[in-house]
């Protein structure tokens, strides 16, 4: 029966719908996307609780090594929808358009442990345009043991940028770490009008 | 090891799913079919063992699926996938969807072998996990259906 040969089929544009729609109807527990920025391609993954996650592709590895990570750490049922981080791509090019001081975009901390959690709180509380040190944000936080564990919450941000660590610098003035690498702070921190000594 | 995120066996399976879609209901039914096997197959995603075979887990849905709408079909008063099969060569796939139209026509078991063979390439061991049967029944099945299609070609 060579007659039987597969159908010619293009799954795409349904697969696709089929993201969108488990995405929308809360059957998925993640969409995400990727976003080119100026400071590189980003992906953003969301919740029906918020924003979970914006991770520098090469930082992390690959688009990859971020899902399989969201697999193990929230939930295997991940699928790409671009639609649901509109609001996010949209946030994030008029940041880096000069158009946006503050982020709307509803968060998830679900991957920050509760220490974390305080310590990226007092940061997303720093205004734009504005630095504060890991001293501050440590006593902002609470943290009885100072500011090393302070520095790796900030270094483990799950939501750089609209959780701004950027703007938290070393205690003697110097410019400290980023999650993101170092030009990269540099770059946000240009954006904002912040004059680096 | 920990599950692949859903959207990578979507990646990989959405092409072959379809296709045993169209060959087993016609392209008019294949869509909401899709659609369905793959929502059935998200929620039930992270109770799937981890060392299963997600191919014929993920054949397993789509063929529960396909006899659900062989069955609302039996009960229709109006046979519509007549006035879909007239229809055919219009499809991207020219008249060939004639001969998937005749192998829909066959029993249960042997219209599922031939799909799952000769539609996605499965193979007979494979078939067998997805329906449950053993090799040999699968074979059999597939013998069987072909012996039909052929009679009904020289009739």
């Amino acid at each position: 029966m060579t007659e039987l040969r597969p159908p010619v089929v293009d799954a795409a544009v349904l697969a696709a719908r089929f993201a969108a729609r488990a995405a929308e109807s809360g059957d998925a527990d993640v969409a995400y996307t990727v976003i080119d920025t100026p400071a590189g391609r980003l992906v953003a993954a969301q919740t029906p609780a918020g924003l979970v996650r914006l991770a520098y592709e090469d930082l992390n590895g690959s688009v990859d090594r971020v899902l399989e990570s969201l697999a193990r750490r929230l939930s295997p049922r991940i699928v790409e929808a671009p639609a649901r981080l509109d609001d996010a791509r949209r946030e994030l090019d008029e940041y880096f358009a000069g158009r946006r001081r503050d982020f709307d975009l509803p968060i998830d901390w679900s991957l920050a442990t509760p220490f974390a959690r305080r310590v990226l709180q007092a940061t997303a509380a720093i205004p734009f345009g504005e630095t504060s040190t890991y001293a501050q944000i440590a006593a902002a936080a609470g943290s009885p043991k100072g500011a090393r564990p302070t520095g790796n919450a900030l270094g483990s941000n799950p939501i750089p940028i609209v959780v701004p660590c950027h703007r938290v610098m070393a205690t003697g003035g110097g410019l400290g770490g980023y999650t993101g690498g170092l030009s990269r702070k540099q770059l946000l921190l240009g954006i904002e009008g912040v004059r680096l000594g | 090891m920990p599950h692949d995120p859903f959207q990578r066996v979507l990646d990989a399976h959405a092409d072959d799913v379809l296709r045993f879609l169209v060959a087993a209901l016609g392209r008019h039914d294949a869509d909401d079919a899709f659609q369905e096997t793959f929502i059935a197959a998200l929620r039930a995603y992270p109770r799937l063992r981890r060392d299963s075979d997600v191919r014929a887990w993920l054949f397993t849905i789509a063929h529960r699926k396909a006899i659900d709408v062989h069955r609302g079909r039996a009960r229709r008063p109006v046979p519509v996938e007549s006035l879909e099969d007239r229809a055919a060569p219009s499809t991207p796939d020219g008249g060939l969807d004639g001969h998937w139209a005749r192998v829909r026509a066959l029993p249960e078991r042997q219209r599922a072998v031939l799909t799952l063979r000769y539609a996605v390439d499965l193979s007979h061991a494979e078939i067998a996990r997805v329906l449950a049967c053993s090799e040999a029944a699968s074979r059999r099945a597939a013998a069987d259906g072909l012996a039909r299609l052929r009679e009904e070609v020289t009739a």
